[in-house]
């Protein structure tokens, strides 16, 4: 056991039990990040802050919710939304921040990709982050589900029905998951355990290891830079702050990022406030009615992009039916980007700017996603199935050829 | 100077995004209609000059009041709700405030030609007619008739009324409004039968379809949902506006505490930004 004295203060009594000076050093003070990064570097604390955003109005809406299919729409839209004092700014902040979380995943993913910065030791970086994405995007469809809105219960008929394309035990394992012939209380209730409780624990659990994953291969940097973390966090010590290319996460990189959350949050409590229709879709106003089928059901934006993927294949070949390739395709599209650090056989670590073929790659890619997005939420009629099939190609084809496009990468510049 | 670019670049790319999914998509699935007619050009006109006095005759003799109340003139209903809704599928209106609710033309129209003027031709016909029946007339000049018991329900119908009591005059028989405790007076079964499908309550419809499709919608129904039961019930643009006024009132309550609340956590993470600003300037002062 430690010798413990008395103690010359609160701190110093904490740090004779848990070491606190010590974490702080490890977790803000000596945490090393390189200096040379620009404002995308602060997706992360963006991220965190809206999960936070999320956990706290979720714990708010939680209070007055009723996870049943008889009072779940009155709950959210009348209790809620009307009688709560400021329950509508819990609801609003909840939702809004649902969808604009997927935004800066986006963001913070192709930041990721562009930069190279889940390959070289940095592959746990992104596959814990990817598997983060997995989870929210569970989280974001059965948190969708709750107020029992037209779009709720049609979105998750739609989507659970899409588990009836798997061979065999298909029929099957729609039923499981619905806890139901239909989609139901049973259903109803479950996903709000799913997404009030399981789900949320796990997210926090990846969170961590996210974070941890980190520690080891450090942050990358704008220039894809191989900086030797013991060197430079010597020199910053030493006081030679300017010429060391590391900055300690506190305060200097959270300087930054209190920043620019802070500009976020401005844009943010505007969508909150003024504009929130594209995160509260108006269709899910109208309470569930399973006798009445939506003109349109699509998914929300987010999802748009694996959904056109999963619809663009609208043909039989030969013996397949078209169901079963879209959802062979979409369960592709639902995995490949974890996959990405071995797809990936360069093993230089540099902005896409300077890997000419990858470069492209980037980019269409960008725009092919953009394209389904957009196509996934139109009629796929005419024209428009064509597109979607055509980018639904392209998507699976990008990653095909990713093998081979960066193969022959070896010196940077190449 | 190249943060700003790298942000332009992520601007450019989600307003694309948030182009396509929204403003876009939304053409692409909504059709386009014309705007509200709150002329109803499509009617005959009728361009009698009306007496209200004969008109309170004419009421009387053409046998309204053998459905219809007109409680403002002592005159009750003639049966009781279930009883109504049982006979004609719906309860029908009370006319005391119809001259107030109604385009005068499109009373004069709906008098005369009921399935016409409401739109619902494709529902009801000579096999299935109409629980309205048209007025044929006293023997005189129908047109002139019928513009004395418009100026008649004019004249009867009140200066001014609240935004919930145009809905209550005008949509309640159909359309309950719970989230403001106001439930529909026609029994359900009934309604559901005469209309195909349970009209919605409209608690929280502005939230749902928005000012802009209601004001079409309501105005005339076949244009933005063909087919649907719904007829067209010829609210004048300025009682309309009361019905969309009052539905704002219940299901978006909170509208001008969130747009005030918004302007002050806006200004508040304007102020934090600023002095955001100068923390970082201060402690990258050293490294840079």
């Amino acid at each position: 056991m430690a010798r413990i004295e008395k103690a010359n203060g609160i701190v110093d009594w904490l740090d004779q039990r848990l070491a606190v000076k010590t974490l702080a050093k490890v977790l803000m003070t000596e945490y090393w990040i390189p200096k040379n990064i620009n404002f995308l570097w602060a997706m992360g604390v963006v991220l965190t802050v809206l999960f936070k955003i999320l956990v706290i109005s979720g714990i708010f809406l939680l209070m007055y919710y009723k996870p049943d299919v008889n009072y779940a729409f009155d709950s959210v839209n009348f209790t809620i939304m009307q009688e709560v004092e400021y329950g509508w700014l819990w609801r609003h902040m909840h939702g809004v921040a649902a969808s604009a979380i997927f935004l800066v995943i986006y963001i913070h993913m192709f930041t990721g990709i562009y930069y190279g910065s889940y390959k070289r030791g940095r592959e746990m970086i992104w596959i814990s982050g990817m598997m983060l994405f997995g989870i929210f995007s569970a989280e974001a469809f059965s948190g969708y589900m709750l107020p029992w809105g037209q779009m709720s219960y049609w979105a998750a008929q739609v989507i659970t029905n899409l588990f009836g394309g798997i061979p065999i035990i298909g029929d099957a394992l729609v039923v499981w998951i619905r806890g139901d012939f239909a989609v139901a209380d049973a259903t109803l209730t479950r996903f709000f355990m799913l997404h009030v409780l399981l789900l949320p624990l796990v997210i926090m659990l990846l969170i961590v290891v996210h974070f941890y994953s980190l520690r080891i291969p450090h942050v990358n940097n704008e220039e894809g830079e191989e900086i030797d973390f013991d060197i430079e966090a010597e020199k910053y010590k030493a006081g030679n702050k300017k010429e060391s290319k590391v900055i300690p996460f506190w305060p200097l990189f959270l300087s930054k990022d209190f920043l620019i959350v802070s500009i976020f949050m401005i844009f943010f409590f505007y969508l909150v406030s003024f504009h929130f229709s594209f995160a509260l879709d108006p269709i899910n106003f109208e309470p569930a009615n399973a006798m009445k089928t939506p003109a349109h059901i699509y998914p929300e934006w987010y999802f748009l992009w694996s959904y056109e993927v999963l619809r663009g294949f609208f043909f039989d070949v030969g013996s397949i039916a078209a169901a079963d390739i879209g959802l062979a395709a979409f369960g592709f599209a639902n995995v490949i980007f974890i996959l990405l650090p071995f797809l990936d056989r360069s093993p230089v670590v540099a902005p896409a700017s300077q890997r000419k073929g990858f470069f492209i790659w980037f980019w269409l890619l960008l725009i092919d996603m953009i394209v389904l997005t957009v196509y996934g939420k139109l009629p796929p009629t005419g024209a428009n199935a064509w597109v979607g099939f055509f980018a639904a190609v392209l998507f699976i084809s990008l990653f095909i050829a990713l093998p081979f496009v960066t193969k022959n990468e070896t010196k940077r510049g190449a | 100077m190249k943060e700003l670019k790298i942000l332009a670049v992520v601007i450019f790319f989600t307003g694309i995004v948030y182009w396509g999914v929204e403003p876009y998509a939304h053409t692409q699935l909504h059709p386009h209609v014309a705007p509200a007619d709150f002329g109803f050009e499509d009617l005959e006109k009728n361009t009698k000059q009306g007496d209200a006095t004969r008109g309170a005759e004419v009421f009387m003799m053409a046998g309204c009041v053998g459905c219809h109340s007109v409680e403002s003139q002592g005159m009750p209903a003639p049966m009781d709700d279930a009883t109504a809704s049982a006979s004609f599928g719906v309860v029908p209106p009370d006319l005391s405030s119809a001259g107030y609710l109604y385009d005068s033309n499109y009373l004069a129209a709906v008098i005369k030609n009921p399935t016409v003027a409401m739109k619902v031709e494709h529902k009801f016909n000579d096999m299935k007619p109409h629980p309205m029946t048209s007025f044929y007339g006293l023997g005189g000049d129908i047109d002139q008739e019928i513009a004395d018991m418009v100026a008649y329900l004019q004249s009867i119908a009140p200066k001014t009324m609240e935004n919930k009591e145009v809905y209550v005059d005008a949509c309640l028989r159909c359309h309950s409004m719970k989230y403001d405790g106001m439930i529909m007076p026609s029994d359900p079964d009934a309604l559901t039968s005469y209309m195909a499908t349970l009209p919605p309550d409209l608690s929280m419809m502005i939230r749902a379809k928005g000012e802009k499709y209601l004001t079409t919608f309501i105005n005339n129904p076949q244009k933005q949902l063909e087919g649907t039961s719904m007829p067209r019930v010829g609210l004048k643009e300025s009682t309309q506006k009361q019905v969309i006024e009052y539905m704002e009132s219940v299901g978006d309550s909170k509208k001008d505490e969130r747009e005030r609340v918004g302007l002050y956590i806006i200004g508040f993470f304007i102020i934090l930004s600023i002095f955001a600003y100068l923390w970082k300037k201060q402690v990258w002062r050293e490294v840079k």
